[in-house]
Order: C-alpha cells, then sequence, then structure tokens
C-alpha cells in the first residue's frame, strides 16, 4: 500500500490524515506536504496518524524534521495515534518524549501550545 | 539452508517487497503472530539501512535478504557497503540509553536520523540479534533470530 495524505484546516490547526505505510521509499511525499504546509503559513499542524499500517525510522525522521520547521515558527506539530504496533517505535526511541501524541484528533486540536 | 533467498537493488520502493516477503515467510514458518510487526519493523530498518549505503557507495550491487526457518526463524541482511559507518552516537546493541534529551535532539537532527538509528530501532526491538562484519568480503550482516512456536531462544 502506498501513502495516502489528506489535509484539512480547523480554526488555525492543519490536521494531516496520514494513511498507508511510512517508509523510506514514502516518506519523501509526507516530508514534502508538511515544507509545503509550512511555507505556506500553516505553523500548528496534526498529524493523524490512525490511518498509518508501518512507519520506521525514516517516517520518524520526517516526523521530527517537520517539528523542526513548525517550531523555528513558534508553531506546533502534535500526533494522533493509539495503535500499539505504531506507538512501539516511539516509545523504544524515546519520542514520546518529543511529540505530544494524543487519543483523538479533537483532543490535539484543543490542546494548548 | 536458507529457505528463501531474495536479492534487492538499493531502491528504497523494494524495502517494502522484503517486508512483505519476510512476513510472508514469517508466517507460514510458524512464528507467533505478535512477534509478526517486529518482524516487519526490523527487517524494514536493516534493509533500509542498507539501501541508504547501497545509494552512496555501491549503487549497482544487490543486497541480499535470506530468510531461514528450521527451529528458528532467521532473518541476515547482507550489505556490500563499507563497514565501520554507522556512528559512536547510537551502540546498536545499547538501543537509546544514550539518546540526547528532546531539545538536543531537535538542535541535532531533521529530517533524516542519524546513521546508526535504525540499527539502534533493531537492537531495541530484537531480542537475539547479531551486526557484525561480513568477513568474506565487504558488507556487514544484521541477522535476528526469532522463536518459533512457543521455544525459546
Amino acid at each position: 500500500m502506498d501513502l495516502s495524505l489528506s489535509t484539512r484546516t480547523e480554526g488555525d490547526r492543519t490536521i494531516v490524515a496520514v494513511g498507508g505505510e511510512i517508509d523510506v521509499y514514502t516518506a519523501p511525499k509526507l516530508r514534502e506536504q508538511l515544507i509545503d504546509l509550512v511555507s505556506n503559513g500553516s505553523y500548528h499542524i496534526v498529524v493523524d496518524l490512525e490511518g498509518v499500517e508501518f512507519l520506521d525510522s525514516t517516517g520518524l525522521g520526517v516526523l521530527v524534521g517537520g517539528l523542526k520547521r513548525v517550531r523555528a515558527h513558534d508553531g506546533s506539530l502534535r500526533l494522533v495515534c493509539t495503535q500499539e504496533r505504531i506507538l512501539k517505535i516511539f516509545r523504544i526511541t524515546g519520542l514520546t518524549k518529543v511529540f505530544p501524541i494524543h487519543a483523538s484528533v479533537d483532543e490535539a486540536v484543543a490542546a494548548s501550545d | 539452508m536458507p529457505t528463501v533467498r531474495l536479492q534487492i537493488s538499493a531502491t528504497p520502493a523494494h524495502v517494502r517487497t522484503a517486508r512483505l516477503v519476510a512476513t510472508a515467510v514469517a508466517r507460514r514458518s510458524g512464528v507467533a503472530d505478535s512477534a509478526l510487526d517486529e518482524i516487519r519493523l526490523a527487517v524494514g530498518e536493516a534493509c533500509s539501512r542498507a539501501v541508504s549505503l547501497h545509494e552512496e557507495f555501491a549503487p549497482h550491487e544487490m543486497i541480499t535478504v535470506l530468510l531461514e526457518d528450521e527451529g528458528k526463524f532467521v532473518v541476515t541482511v547482507r550489505d556490500l557497503g563499507p563497514v565501520g559507518t554507522e556512528s559512536r552516537h547510537t551502540d546498536p546493541l545499547e538501543g537509546f540509553a544514550d539518546l540526547p534529551g528532546p531539545d538536543q535532539f531537535l538542535a541535532t537532527y531533521s529530517d533524516r536520523m542519524p546513521t546508526g538509528f535504525g540499527l539502534a530501532v533493531i537492537g531495541s526491538l530484537v531480542d537475539d540479534v547479531e551486526i557484525r562484519a561480513a568477513g568474506d568480503g565487504p558488507g556487514t550482516l544484521v541477522r535476528m533470530t526469532w522463536p518459533i512456536g512457543t521455544a525459546l531462544t
């Protein structure tokens, strides 16, 4: 399965819903999407990973890159994920301390920065 | 004898091919279902690392993935890149004990995780892993072993 991306806004938040597999092949597509959003002035981004079936360290790198870009504009990058198999890589790499991870898009949108 | 021997060119798209084949063979061999996600991720990390190395150092050479399922399920990923290119930032077998804090982490890395990060993921994920120079030529072997059925490692 390839990567699917869909973007919508709620107030000043931009939600990127990701589906499929984020790996060395597909990660560049997500990176471009995040770069485009920041270039167009979206600095508060919620990445919804609930539709993601696979995420590896290449994908983590893209999310870290996105977080750096929004932070440069005092923005935020929040993740939505409840799937244990996806959360595991954040946990073992210690990146749960780097990313705010929420149980739902509503919760992530409501979170204050 | 290896059950399945797969060769892929240094093509990011074929990392997924390797993941799919490894997971299918693992499932057939009787590895516990709970280990399949771990196998998928570990094989993906090992092959991503090999593809990155080959893209830089050996773009026309093939990466080999050996899958064996006699008694244990063993995946060996062999690249033909130079040995010892991993940063010392993370010791693959020590995992992420020395990972810097979030701010330092963000100050240091962007977009691409440091060389060695994928091996550290493997080291944290897989109980039985061996990473060593191939010895019989260039390249590194990443050998990962999982029990079959309920057998203990």
